[in-house]
């Protein structure tokens, strides 16, 4: 390697991500034993995930910059949420014009390609209202809980 | 970080990538995925940065340092409880150290869909030209 520095790719990227894990899983106690059987490369998996839960809905944010948010599909099907799409690398659009030109490439550590990630929905999401957002590369989708899964307060009459 | 002798010479036209373990870390940031290439005019630096509006990115310049800092938002703040999460920290940082040749007064910064494209220019003597030969 001519230039250690430079040549970081990915691979080391990714090796810093684990160190900040192990830092964030100290502090919040430990990773557990058991993970997603859908999220065994978590950290090489574009795009990244995060889910949270609200007591209206389940968000997931998926960490897609810099796609067309047109290109990117999300679909429903048997409980669970598919995103699927594909990143362009930004080199072939710049350089169509003028691929005569010398250029050289220090880094590439950018996603490019096909991409596809699921996440399993619990049983009280409600599949058939779905909204996606893009914004500012991230992926925002809200699927909202069924009504009758919603915590609520039980009224007590009295009886007589 | 030397190179081997063979890149002495083309070491000075590349921005260097500060070893980011040993720089002083105030908190946990994540480290954008980044492309760089560089052409005849300047070099051209691409970063992920999912999540970052425009009015929250800085970028700064110290000497031959180049910075990009900036804060992930999620939008509002909502009563969610996580139950998953593969981005666990809420800030990007990276730095470059650029060379001599590098105009670090003309740099053009865009973001688009969360993704930063960064061009810093050459200095308009440290571009390539052609030098003609004369027959006498």
């Amino acid at each position: 390697m001519l230039f250690p520095s430079m040549l970081r790719t990915s691979g080391d990227w990714f090796a810093d991500f684990e160190q900040l894990y192990d830092r964030m899983d100290e502090l919040l106690g430990g990773r557990s034993a058991t993970s997603s059987i859908r999220a065994v490369g978590r950290a090489g998996a574009f795009p990244a995930l995060n889910v949270g839960n609200s007591p209206d809905a389940v968000e997931i944010y998926a960490f897609a910059p810099g796609i067309d948010p047109k290109s990117i599909d999300v679909s429903v099907e048997k409980g669970v949420l598919a995103i699927s799409g594909e990143r362009q690398s930004q080199d072939g659009k710049s350089s169509g014009g003028k691929a005569s030109e010398e250029r050289t490439v220090y880094a590439n550590e950018r996603f490019t390609g096909r991409f596809r990630r699921v996440v399993a929905l619990s049983d009280d999401a409600d599949p058939g209202r779905v909204e996606a957002t893009y914004r500012n590369g991230v992926l925002k989708i809200v699927v909202p809980k069924r009504e009758s899964s919603k915590p609520r307060q039980i009224q007590i009459t009295s009886g007589s | 970080m030397q190179p081997q002798s063979s890149s002495t010479e083309m070491q000075t036209q590349q921005p260097q990538q500060v070893q980011n373990s040993s720089n002083t870390r105030t908190a946990p940031a994540l480290l954008p995925p980044v492309d760089i290439f560089e052409d005849g005019s300047g070099i051209t630096l691409c970063a992920d940065l999912p999540g970052v509006g425009r009015e929250d990115l800085a970028i700064g310049v110290d000497g031959r340092n180049l910075t990009i800092e900036a804060p992930l938002k999620l939008g509002e703040a909502s009563s969610l409880t996580p139950v998953y999460a593969e981005v666990r920290a809420n800030h990007f940082r990276r730095s470059f150290e650029l060379s001599g040749d590098l105009d670090t007064a003309k740099i053009d910064a865009g973001l688009r869909d969360g993704v930063l494209t960064l061009r810093i220019p050459k200095h308009e003597q440290a571009k390539p030209r052609r030098i003609d030969v004369r027959v006498e």
